[in-house]
Parts: C-alpha cells; sequence; structure tokens
C-alpha cells in the first residue's frame, strides 16, 4: 500500500518540495552576490537560471499524482455540483432509480435466498432426496412428492446401497403433549436411523437419536427443536434425561437441535424415531420420504443406478403376505429420480420467482429509459457548456467520462436509497408472498444482496448515462456554440433516441400489463371453480387427535367426537357441525389404496387403480356445504352399528358404472377379507389438492370400519378435521367457546390448526395471489413510468417547438390543429410501441402459462382491453402539452426569439 | 507534457542518469548536484537548474535516490540526496544501453561508407 502513503504524505512533501527550491534560490543569490552581482541583478539572474519555479514545483508534483483517480475525483465532485444545481431533477431522477433498484434488490434477495443460496447444512451439495416415480401406480404416485419410499424399501436400500454416505426416512406427524401447562398439539418430525447422519447437524445439546433408539418396544426417546425447547423449558441444559408425555406415553428427553435447523423444509417442534418392527414389515406402506447423503465421488446418475439395481432385491426380500406376488411391482414400472435436496426443498416455486424477477427487471429498463430521457433533455439544455468546455480544450473522452461519471453518480445515489426501500420491499414480499414459500425464514438482505444491488446501480448509471453521452460529447462545438441562445426548432434526428425510449417503455408497459391482466382472469377463473364447500369465511375448521394411549375403545373415540359435534353445536351461533378425515386443501398426506368393485373384474397380477379415501361424520356435508349428487348420507347408527355402507364422489360412480344413480347399491370393499361395502350416496366432486388440480376420485368411509386385519375390535379414525358452520367463525370469543366445548368432553385434547376454511382457501391460492400481486404492482409502476415518459417527451417537444406553433398559428393554423398535431405524434408513438409490445408479449406469456389456470397465454379478451387501455392513457399524457401547445400565444412566442 | 519543449536539447531519460552517475561520487543537495553537472559539462549542455527537481521527484518516486534533510557547506537546511542500491544497479543498465545507443548512432552518422 505504498500509493496510500504517498498519498497522505503529499501535503508535506509539496512543502519539502517548495523549501528546497526556495534553498537553491538563495543559495545561488548568495553566490552570485559574493561574486559581485548587486541583490536586486543577482534574484533576476537565479530566477532566469532556474526557470519557471511555478511550472517546475508543479510538476515536481504532478509526479507524486494518481492522475487518472484524481481526474475522476474532479469529475465526481462536478458531477456532485451539477447535481445539486438541479434539484427538481435530481430528486426525480433519484426517485426512478431508487424505487427501481429497491424493487429489484427486494425480489433478488428473495431470489438469492430461495434459490441460489445452498441450504442450511454442512455440505449440502451432497444432499439428496431418494424421489421415485412410478407410473404403473396411479393416484398413489401422482402428485410432487412421486411414489415415496416403504419401510421395508428403507432397510433394503440402507443396508444394500453403495452410493450413499448415510440414508435414511423420515415422515411428519402432529401429537399431543399433556402435562405441561396446556395440552398442546405439536409438529413432529418421525426419523429412521441416518436422516440426521446425512443432515449432519450436531445436536445443541445431548445426542441424536440413532440405531439404538429405533428398537421396537424398547425405550422411548424424542429430541426437541431449539424453539420448543425455549418455549417450554427456558433453555434448561438439565432436561436431558428427563421425560415429555406425548401421546400419553412418557419419552426420554435425549437431545436437542439447534436453531434455525429443519427437516428439508419443515419446521418442527420434536423428534421421534421411527421403529420399525423388522418381522412385520410387507413390501407396501409407500409413505416415507427419503432423504440420503452421497458418497463423495459418487453422483446422481450413479445413485440412480444403485437404486435400480436394488429394487428387485427388494422385491426379493420382502412380501406382502403368503398367495401374493412380490413383482407384481413390477407393473408399477419404478423408477428412481434422485434429485438434489435443494431443488426438492424449493419445489416448483422457482419458475415463480424467476418470473417475478424478470417482470421486477422490466420496470428497471422502464426505469432506466425515463432516466435516459431525463438526462438526454438535461444534456441538451447543457450543450453550451460542453462546448465550452471542447473549446477551452477538454477531449471527447475526457467530457463523455464526465457525463457517465455524472450519471454512474445517479446510479450510486438511487441505489444507497434502493436498499433502504429494498429492506421495506423484503417486509412487504414476506407479509404477500405465499406462506408456504419454501426458505421463507432464510429471506433476508446479505453481502450478495448488496453487491447484486451495487452492480446494478453502476449498471444501470451507466446504461443511461451512455445514450446522451455519446450524443451530445461528439464534436459539434462551433454548432452549439453559435446557436447558443436561439431555439430553433430541432431537427427530427435529435428527437429520434427520445422517441424510441418512449416506444420502449410503451411496449413494455404492455407486456407486463398483459401478465398481469392474465393473472387477473386466471383469479377470476379460480374464483368460479366450485371446490366443494360453501361460504367458506363462515366454515370453522380445527384438527382434534384422539390417540389410543388416551382412549382405548374405537367406540368410544368416535362416540366423544360425536359428543363434542353434539356440544359444539349448541354454542349459540352455530347451524351445523361435522367432522371428516381432512377437508379439501388442508394439505395433510392423504390415503390411498386399492378399492375393488364387485362387479369388476381385477387380474391377480395387476394392483388395481388407487384411490383417496376419507372418512366422514353424519351431518359434514350439509355442513361443508357439499352437495349430495344421488342416495344419502350416513346416519349415526349405521356408523355405530358398523354397517357396511360406503359413499363415492361423483366422478368416481361416473367412472365405475356411468352415473351417479348407477351406482347407488353397488358395493365396494378394500381388500379380499373386507365384506362388502354398498354404496349409499354420491357426493359432488371436490378439489381436494387445490382449485387448480383435478378433483381426484374419492371413496368416502363412516368413521369406525370393522378391524380390515382381521378378528379383534372395529378400529375408528382418530384424528379429523371438525367443521362448524357459524356466523361467528373466526372470532376470539368463538373460539374461546369452542376451546371451552372440546375441553369439557375431554380435557386432555388439543386443538390444532384452527383456521377458517377462507384462510386454507387463501393458502391454497396463495401462489396464483402472490403473482397477482407481484404482476400487478410491476404494471402499476411500469404504467405510471411510462405515463411520465410520454408526457415528459411530448411536453418538452411542445416546449421545444413554441416558435414554431407560434409562427403556425400567425399564419392562421386552427388551434384544433396544433392540438391534433401534437395527439398524432404521440398517438404514433403509442402505437407503434403498443404492436411491438403485443408482438413481445406474444411470446413472453408463454413463460407464465403454468401460473395460468382457465385462460390461455394469448388471451385475446386480455391482449384486447390493456392494448386499448394503454392506448387511451397515453393519448391522455399527451393531451396535457397538447393543450398547452393550442395556448400559445403567437406574439408571445415569437418576441423571445 | 510542458516540460518536454524546455528540455528539447536532452532525450528522455538523459538528465535523470547524468544526476545518478554524480550522486554515484557522493551525496550532494540539489544545488550542489546541478552547479557539478553544470561544470562537468562545461556548460554545453542547456539545462534549466529548476528542472532538476521534477526529475529528482521522479528518481525519489522509483526509489533509485533517497532524500535525508542536512545541512550544507554554506550552513543551509537542504535535502541530501544519495544514491540507493537500485539506483546503482539501474545507472548501470541506463549507462551500458546508451553507449550502445551512442555506438550505433556513431556509426551510422560515420563517414567513409558512404
Amino acid at each position: 500500500m505504498k500509493w496510500m502513503k504517498q498519498l497522505f504524505s503529499r501535503r508535506r512533501m509539496y512543502g519539502e518540495l517548495s523549501d528546497e527550491i526556495r534553498a537553491h534560490l538563495e543559495e545561488k543569490i548568495e553566490e552570485l552576490v559574493e561574486g559581485g552581482m548587486s541583490r536586486k541583478e543577482a534574484e533576476a539572474a537565479a530566477r532566469r537560471e532556474f526557470g519557471n519555479v511555478t511550472l517546475m514545483e508543479e510538476d515536481g508534483r504532478d509526479v507524486w499524482r494518481w492522475l487518472s483517480i484524481e481526474n475522476l475525483f474532479a469529475d465526481v465532485r462536478y458531477g456532485l455540483r451539477m447535481l445539486g444545481r438541479n434539484p427538481v431533477f435530481t430528486i426525480v431522477g433519484l426517485l426512478t432509480i431508487a424505487i427501481g433498484i429497491g424493487a429489484n434488490a427486494a425480489v433478488f434477495s428473495v431470489v438469492n435466498s430461495v434459490l441460489l443460496k445452498p441450504l442450511n447444512y454442512p455440505k449440502a451439495e451432497e444432499l439428496v432426496s431418494l424421489h421415485q416415480t412410478a407410473p404403473g401406480a396411479a393416484g398413489l404416485a401422482d402428485f410432487e412428492n412421486g411414489l415415496l419410499l416403504s419401510p421395508s424399501m428403507y432397510f433394503t436400500y440402507a443396508e444394500q446401497n453403495r452410493t450413499f454416505q448415510s440414508l435414511g426416512v423420515w415422515v411428519t406427524d402432529t401429537a399431543n403433549v399433556t402435562g405441561l401447562a396446556e395440552p398442546e398439539q405439536v409438529r413432529l418430525a418421525a426419523v429412521s436411523d441416518g436422516v440426521l447422519q446425512a443432515l449432519d447437524v450436531a445436536p445443541a445439546v445431548g445426542r441424536w437419536l440413532s440405531q439404538m433408539d429405533q428398537v421396537p418396544r424398547g425405550p422411548e426417546r424424542v429430541m426437541l427443536s431449539y424453539g420448543y425447547w425455549q418455549r417450554q423449558f427456558g433453555g434448561d441444559r438439565t432436561l436431558i434425561g428427563r421425560n415429555l408425555t406425548i401421546d400419553s406415553r412418557p419419552r426420554e428427553i435425549v437431545g436437542v437441535m439447534p436453531q434455525g435447523f429443519r427437516f428439508v423444509d419443515t419446521d418442527f417442534e420434536i423428534v421421534v424415531p421411527l421403529a420399525f418392527d423388522r418381522g412385520k414389515l410387507i413390501l407396501a406402506g409407500f409413505g416415507f420420504h427419503g432423504i440420503a447423503r452421497l458418497k463423495p465421488d459418487a453422483t446422481i446418475a450413479e445413485a440412480n443406478a444403485d437404486i435400480t439395481r436394488m429394487l428387485p432385491i427388494w422385491m426379493d426380500s420382502w412380501t406382502n403376505g403368503p398367495g401374493t406376488n412380490p413383482h407384481i411391482y413390477e407393473t408399477w414400472k419404478i423408477t428412481p429420480m434422485i434429485r438434489p435436496l435443494k431443488q426438492e426443498v424449493i419445489g416448483n416455486v422457482s419458475e415463480l420467482l424467476w418470473v417475478v424477477m424478470g417482470t421486477i427487471g422490466l420496470v428497471m429498463l422502464i426505469a432506466c429509459a425515463n432516466v435516459t430521457n431525463l438526462l438526454l433533455v438535461r444534456v441538451e439544455s447543457r450543450q453550451q457548456e460542453l462546448a465550452v468546455r471542447a473549446a477551452l480544450g477538454a477531449g471527447w473522452g475526457r467530457i463523455v467520462r464526465g457525463l457517465l461519471v455524472e450519471s454512474v453518480m445517479l446510479g450510486l445515489l438511487g441505489g444507497a436509497l434502493g436498499v433502504g426501500l429494498a429492506y421495506a420491499g423484503v417486509r412487504f414480499l414476506l407479509v404477500v408472498g405465499p406462506a408456504n414459500l419454501p426458505r421463507i425464514s432464510e429471506i433476508s438482505i446479505d453481502a450478495r444482496t448488496l453487491g447484486f444491488t451495487l452492480l446494478l446501480s453502476v449498471l444501470s448509471g451507466l446504461l443511461f448515462g451512455l445514450i446522451p453521452a455519446l450524443k451530445y460529447a461528439g464534436p459539434r462545438t462551433s454548432l452549439a456554440l453559435r446557436s447558443a441562445g436561439r431555439t430553433t426548432s430541432v431537427s427530427r434526428e435529435r428527437h429520434r433516441a427520445r422517441n424510441l425510449l418512449v416506444i420502449g417503455q410503451v411496449a413494455m408497459a404492455l407486456v407486463l400489463l398483459v401478465s398481469a391482466g392474465l393473472m387477473i382472469r386466471t383469479f377470476e377463473a379460480l374464483r368460479t371453480v366450485d371446490p366443494g364447500f360453501t361460504d367458506a369465511p363462515h366454515l370453522q375448521v380445527m384438527r382434534i387427535s384422539i390417540p389410543g394411549s388416551l382412549v382405548a375403545d374405537p367406540q368410544q373415540v368416535t362416540r366423544t367426537q360425536n359428543e363434542i359435534l353434539d356440544k359444539l353445536a349448541a354454542i349459540p351461533g352455530v347451524t351445523s357441525t361435522g367432522f371428516v378425515s381432512e377437508m379439501p386443501m388442508e394439505g395433510y398426506d392423504s390415503d390411498w389404496d386399492e378399492i375393488f368393485a364387485e362387479d369388476k373384474v381385477y387380474s391377480e397380477d395387476v394392483i388395481a387403480p388407487l384411490r383417496l379415501y376419507k372418512y366422514i361424520s353424519p351431518g359434514f356435508l350439509q355442513t361443508a356445504g357439499t352437495r349430495l349428487v344421488a342416495g344419502r348420507e350416513f346416519t349415526w347408527s349405521e356408523v355405530y352399528g358398523t354397517r357396511s355402507v360406503v359413499m363415492v364422489s361423483e366422478n368416481f360412480a361416473r367412472e365405475m358404472w356411468g352415473s351417479p344413480s348407477a351406482a347407488i347399491g353397488k358395493r365396494l370393499r378394500e381388500f379380499s377379507k373386507m365384506p362388502w361395502h354398498e354404496v349409499i350416496g354420491v357426493i359432488q366432486d371436490v378439489r381436494e389438492k387445490g382449485v387448480q388440480e383435478k378433483a381426484p376420485e374419492i371413496v368416502y368411509w363412516p368413521p369406525i370400519m370393522e378391524n380390515l386385519f382381521g378378528p379383534g375390535p372395529a378400529q375408528a379414525v382418530r384424528t379429523v378435521t371438525f367443521v362448524i358452520r357459524s356466523e361467528r367463525a373466526g372470532t376470539e370469543s368463538f373460539l374461546n367457546e369452542v376451546r371451552q366445548t372440546v375441553w369439557s368432553v375431554n380435557s386432555n385434547l388439543p386443538l390444532a390448526s384452527v383456521r377458517t376454511m377462507q384462510e386454507v382457501y387463501d393458502k391454497s391460492v396463495a401462489r396464483t395471489s402472490f403473482t397477482l400481486v407481484m404482476l400487478g404492482t410491476a404494471s402499476a409502476m411500469a404504467l405510471a413510468l411510462g405515463i411520465i415518459g410520454i408526457y415528459g417527451v411530448i411536453s418538452y417537444t411542445v416546449s421545444q417547438r413554441k416558435r414554431e406553433i407560434g409562427i403556425r398559428l400567425a399564419l392562421g393554423a386552427q388551434s384544433g390543429d396544433v392540438v391534433q398535431m401534437v395527439l398524432r405524434q404521440g398517438a404514433t408513438m403509442a402505437l407503434v410501441g403498443v404492436a411491438i409490445g403485443i408482438v413481445a408479449a406474444f411470446g413472453l406469456t408463454q413463460l407464465i402459462r403454468s401460473l395460468l389456470f382457465g385462460v390461455t397465454a394469448h388471451d385475446p379478451l386480455t391482449f384486447g382491453l390493456v392494448a386499448v387501455l394503454l392506448m387511451l392513457v397515453a393519448l391522455l399524457a399527451c393531451y396535457v402539452p397538447a393543450r398547452r401547445a393550442m395556448k400559445v400565444d403567437p406574439m408571445v412566442a415569437l418576441r423571445y426569439e | 507534457m510542458r516540460k518536454k519543449e524546455t528540455q528539447r536539447d536532452l532525450f528522455p531519460g538523459a538528465l535523470e542518469m547524468m544526476i545518478l552517475r554524480t550522486l554515484k561520487r557522493q551525496p550532494l543537495h540539489g544545488y550542489a548536484l546541478v552547479q557539478h553537472i553544470k561544470r562537468m559539462s562545461d556548460d554545453l549542455l542547456q539545462i534549466e537548474e529548476g528542472s532538476l527537481y521534477p526529475a529528482l521527484q521522479r528518481l525519489l518516486k522509483g526509489e533509485l535516490v533517497k532524500a535525508e534533510w542536512g545541512v550544507s557547506s554554506t550552513n543551509r537546511r537542504v535535502r541530501i540526496y544519495k544514491l540507493t542500491a537500485a539506483g546503482t544497479k539501474h545507472l548501470e543498465r541506463e549507462v551500458s544501453s546508451f553507449e550502445q545507443m551512442l555506438k550505433g548512432i556513431s556509426r551510422v552518422l560515420a563517414p567513409g561508407e558512404l
């Protein structure tokens, strides 16, 4: 850093140089005086011999200077002074840039945190999700999870693989914790050995769960999340070894995971080991997420090949019971599709985020175009100054550099303001963003975001500075000097850059407006879809689970649920109640199984189509507003009598028997030992997985069923969603009464996921509404900037043509003609912009096709409306300056010349 | 830039070379240095005394000489310049390349073959 030392000791060095020169002169003079010269003569002679003192000092100093940097500083100082001299221009420009950069930085911080940053695990790139597809297992493997792993698969994969360091399976669930202040339902992650080892995050306290905790019927253990540990135990480190009552059974606490640790993208309160009973495992049971850490030198392709190799081993090693063919799964065509864990976490959100980023990028371009226009106007008015500088010997490059430095300064200042806006913007995004956005807790403005902002500031500064700089710094000095002070009508060519910019702005605004329009149409289309329930805001839902350790007898479970229903119905303002194993769109893992119809023939070697099945209570349909298409619903006496009745969805009835009414009286069962159940009712199709997803075929069982696994007591569904229809849904007083009512039946029952159906619905369409809000905001900004752009250019043109207009008026032009002339100019630009925009939008809307629903990417109505709207707005923006043009007083306009 | 006009009779680097050569003999301050060079050249070279100082600054910056404040024979506070090791090496290189150049130029200029 020698140059830096020099930079700072320079002042001293300059002083020394002056001293030295002075001493030199004195010595010389003295010598000459001694030689007989008069003092005066000696002084003159000494100076003559020495040469120009000032020049020598300057040259001496120049040696130490870092010229280019210092000139740059001079340019910066000059630039700042010029910006300060014209505050209106500076403020308008700065705000435009700050908003543009702020919005971009905010969105980029989300893109960066969600998509770009590695996951929060050591060597996260080695982590993979054991995804597999099974095209032959319709239904079961339909949705985004593919075919999950079965416990037997886990054992085969964990023990036989050659490509993984560690491998495990996990699943989420809920559990009731009692014995602390209030009964509470907590989120639970159940993990096999290998999961924590693969993720490789050391516990904050205690130890991991491991193989020794996986022993069936062994001592039961549990780990806590950091948050739960802090909340329930105040971070007490001595709690290791103590017991926690989970689902009415004590479990020993062995460790606490550190802060910020999550399972893939799932928050949890407790972790329990999966204790599979090896001797009882069968091939089936595809309900577990597989996770693994690759060996350092293994690739995903090798891992896929490894799994493919192990699939036959799995089928040979296990069975589904005597008389079944284990190789029946060959018809499923199970194929490993291992993917990086990060991809699993991000899911399908990356496309959405890139669309938003692109949108905001377009807004930035429009903002840059506006600032460029401002700069063009300003440079034009500074032509004289530039000409004078050029005449005084400033090189072309130096002037261009000066102008660029000025615009980059503007960019940087705007960027600095933009960072402030970005902090607010990120908060805004977190509010409007889908609550199920992955990694949402990791979103922050980090060094990379700040770097991006800096880069963006400099680049945009160069971008909007370059056009004016190149256009006006050129060697046209004499012309500028000569015409100084006279406002002639400027040539067409001078306006071309500005006009092109406005056309570009209109085109980009059109693309954004069309996209936003398509999203609005999508949202409208979604609203017209019948989701399978009505009046969602007045539908209160909550989950209650009755574990076997609390109430053992299945009949008693249902009676407890029934009692809760009756008591809830007695709350003032409640019109009806019911329960269901899960409401549509709640997002719980659903149950699938083969369903056989009595009147159909099934092949032994093929697995019958898998169907989603649910359990519903009497009264549920009326409460939720789900229509009964044919037949009737269950009665309580049928439920308690475990009568063999069943209901099906309309699409199931149509697929199997052609019409809903034809389904009544037909009989179904899940597998051979189960008695045939008679279809007594057909229910409307329900958008189980979200409004955008096709309604699946569903079989509805009554809440108590004969034991499906042989002799023994009947089985009841223990975890259900209670549904209450009430005008008071969602209010605090109502929820209090609901809680007290439930606890009056059994005080050990926690209430979980207490929401209205509207909230469930909103969450399910969050992706669409987020896109809508983002595109809406972006296109509103684009429209506003576009209007400002057109308005600015037209009114500037009018002010430049004042004299010409004055002459026209003096020569007898009607004011209407003048208005028309100005409007024509604006309309031409808008029309060209709209035309270009339509072509561009035609291509670009393809990118958001997957976000659309019920509308094509080329929806003519949206395109047409947006084009007309944009034209009207553009004409309106021109009309104001046009009116001003009309009022030009020829006398005044000409007098100034 | 501007100084080039005043030094037209010297090629770039010539003054520096003479300074280094002089300092090789003994450390000197600015005034003594220029007097020495003038005397040695029998006033054949037109050297503005002042032009010594920018040259000295360049040498200082290149760390070919170093300067210390001292007292001159006439009892003035002056900066005394001294050759550094790098300066010695630089001088040797410059002198030999200058001699090469001189030899080349002289051969071309020498009468005889023309």
